[in-house]
């Protein structure tokens, strides 16, 4: 997995509540059995018309966000299914921070699992962020997650809070599942007790 | 001993470590997998070398993709989604787990199939990578979506790496009136906690009404708390769910039975522990639910006119604005007077053999609106069977309705069952997203019988008018 350490970039405002992961990544997508390319079909039927045109008004069809790095949301980002394709497509088009007051609890987890930083602030300083992303490509926001802090284009600072263990296996760019591996003989133990106490499982 | 929650309980019984910091290494009892969110995890196996650590409690079955029409043993028009349930066949012949493949009658929807072969049990941990797999819950297990990476880490290690949630109770006190369900009492709890209301929590139902709901009915109540943001909902079991479960193909026999049924009994929030939130309805309060923007948590009584934006907060004022223009609504306009163009009666919300019993006690006898699609179906291959035994096909053939084969179908569209743009249709499924049910398409979330209703008047229709 990608580490993540220190970002500067360009941050994208999407002030709607509720962006589900139907709308970051419709189902047509979901059939492909690959994990990469993704990003040109994030946010499509948002992005673009049927025919395939760009949408213009949309906030990632603006030449001042193309490179966004970062989003701004509202709250509960990433509600509804539990379709890992919604970060894919989010870190295949190139975005490694989101930043909102809510994020729904599977995607939160997923963007870990991808290399993303989730960012969780009260409503006051997701309110002072959304007025410096729509800057546009003037401003670039600094998230540094060793010191857990996002500094707007001002250098206005916000410090925010990560669960340990995720922040440390995102700055190192560890792979869970090897971790867990460490720990067999844990679940081997666990599992003998289990299959005494627990037999008909 | 300091007094449990129920969902402490289940907790403390998985914990195979705990690091300094609380993460958790959980033990997961069953893992459910399908055809949608499983490829890359399999394919991530193979990659790396490892192989199912448990493959005896993996269970899988393709829902998402498959096609619902009579000719589906034709295979699979759609080139993606035939490689995808290939895909599936093949992973779960490599790696040798449990597998209802399409041509088995057992097949269905995931969430419906573990259940009805007893691979859900009281006290389990149970995860797939599905959003919905919340709807186990309603046995008193834990059980919660997880996203592919956790699929391919359970997969190799047989637990998932948590912390633990906090926990919240949702009481139903009394009784419900008549005409209101299952569907209604979740609908009404999103409608009051809103979307996001539950995250960070386990949920616990309890209270008289859902106490007297069967395991079908608890199935819907839990199968929604994803929709309210909660990790995961439970009920703690009873005779309801120990009647449910035994006999079944996986459920244990003899004297595990019994010595399963001793520890069960222990599964209940002690009487003194704490939750970190409360939330209270009374059941004879709550009424039979529509929903009317592109969020479950848009949901108002049957009686009710849609909403102005004006009338919500913050950024809820932009998104309603948005929801009632893709719906195609005004505000002010009554909800009984919201005209449908189809009915959709399915899902892993409502898929159920009581579900096509609520519709059927409508249907019988009746005929759809002229010019209305309308469509049942059901949740599984022995859902369908035992709906042709008690006659219910017939009722719903007569009225007009398709009678089709198992799968997820129109609830997310991934199969030929999609609305068109601008289609209004009022479904028994869980999500109302934009392009949920097809692009551009229009949901309304209702019960099975307020759907049944619909398909009848043509219009968004009170069950209470016509029981
Ligand atoms: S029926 Fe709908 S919600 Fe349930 S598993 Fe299938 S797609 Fe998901």
């Amino acid at each position: 997995m990608d580490k993540f350490e220190k970002l500067s970039g360009i941050a994208a405002p999407m002030p709607l509540v509720n962006i589900d992961t139907d709308m970051i990544i419709p189902k047509v997508f979901l059939k492909s059995i690959a994990r990469t390319g993704f990003g040109k079909n994030l946010f499509d039927e948002m992005r673009y018309n049927r025919d395939g045109t760009e949408v213009p008004e949309f906030v990632l069809n603006q030449p001042a966000y193309r490179d966004a790095q970062i989003l701004v949301a509202g709250d509960n980002f990433g509600c509804g299914s539990s379709r890992e394709h919604a970060p894919w497509a989010i870190a295949d088009f190139g975005i490694k921070a989101v930043i909102s007051t809510s994020f729904a609890d599977i995607f939160y987890n997923n963007c870990f699992k991808n290399g993303i930083l989730p960012i969780v602030l009260p409503q006051e300083a997701v309110d002072v962020l959304m007025k410096d992303a729509e800057k546009g490509a003037n401003a670039r926001m600094d998230i540094d997650l060793e010191a857990q802090t996002v500094t707007t284009s001002d250098g206005e600072v916000f410090a925010f809070e990560v669960d340990s263990f995720k922040k440390h296996c995102l700055l190192q760019g560890l792979d869970d599942i090897g971790l867990t591996m460490e720990k067999a003989a844990a679940i081997d133990t666990f599992e003998a007790a289990a299959s005494q106490s627990r037999p008909w499982v | 001993m300091s007094p449990k929650t129920l969902y402490d309980k289940i907790w403390d019984a998985h914990v195979a470590h705990e690091a300094d910091d609380g993460t958790c290494l959980l033990y997961i009892d069953r893992h459910l997998v399908h055809e949608v969110t499983s490829p890359q995890a399999f394919e991530g196996l193979r990659m790396t070398g490892r192989k199912v650590r448990a493959p005896e409690k993996t269970i899988a079955v393709p829902d998402h993709n498959v096609p619902t029409t009579l000719d589906r043993s034709k295979g699979i028009e759609n080139e993606e989604s035939r490689i995808q349930v290939e895909a599936l066949d093949k992973n779960a012949k490599e790696f040798g787990v449990h597998y209802y493949p399409v041509s088995d009658v057992r097949q269905g929807i995931v969430h419906i199939v573990g259940p009805e072969q007893g691979w859900t049990l009281p006290g389990m941990t149970v995860v797939c990578g599905d959003s919905h797999t919340a709807t186990h819950g309603a046995f008193g297990a834990l059980a919660h979506g997880i996203g592919t990476s956790e699929v391919e880490h359970v997969l190799a290690t047989q637990t998932l790496i948590q912390k633990k949630s906090k926990n919240m109770k949702v009481e139903i006190t009394g009784k419900l009136m008549p005409g209101v369900t299952a569907k209604d009492i979740t609908l009404a709890v999103i409608g009051e906690t809103g979307t996001a209301g539950g995250t960070g929590y386990v949920i616990e139902y309890c209270g008289e009404a859902i106490r007297d709901l069967s395991m079908e009915g608890r199935m819907t109540v839990c199968n929604m708390a994803i929709e309210g943001g909660a990790r995961a909902g439970l009920i703690a079991p009873d005779q309801t769910t120990y009647d449910y479960v035994k006999g079944r193909p996986h459920a244990p026999k003899g004297a595990q039975w019994e010595a399963a049924l001793t520890w069960w009994k222990t599964l209940y929030t002690d009487e003194d522990a704490v939750f970190d939130k409360v939330i209270t309805l009374k059941g004879e309060d709550i009424q039979p639910v529509v929903t009317w923007g592109t969020s479950p948590e848009d949901v108002l009584p049957i009686t009710g006119v849609v909403p102005h934006p004006e009338s919500f907060k913050g950024g809820k004022v932009e998104a309603a604005r948005r929801a009632l223009d893709y719906m195609g609504l005004t505000a002010g306009q009554k909800l009984t007077d919201i005209q449908i163009d189809t009915v959709f009666i399915g899902s892993c919300t409502n898929g159920r053999i009581e579900d096509l019993r609520a519709a059927a006690a409508i249907l019988k006898g009746k005929k759809i609106k002229d010019g209305m699609r309308a469509m049942i179906v059901p949740g599984s291959g022995l859902v369908r069977a035992q709906a042709e035994e008690e006659g219910l096909a017939d009722i719903f053939k007569e009225a007009g309705f398709e009678w089709r084969l198992a799968g997820c179908s129109m609830c997310l569209a991934m199969n030929p069952d999609q609305l068109s743009e601008g289609e209004r249709c009022a479904a028994t499924s869980n999500r109302n997203f934009e392009g949920r049910q097809g692009y551009k398409g229009r949901t309304h979330l209702v019960s099975p019988a307020m759907a049944a209703a619909a398909a009848i008047t043509g219009h968004l229709t009170d069950i209470r008018e016509m029981i």
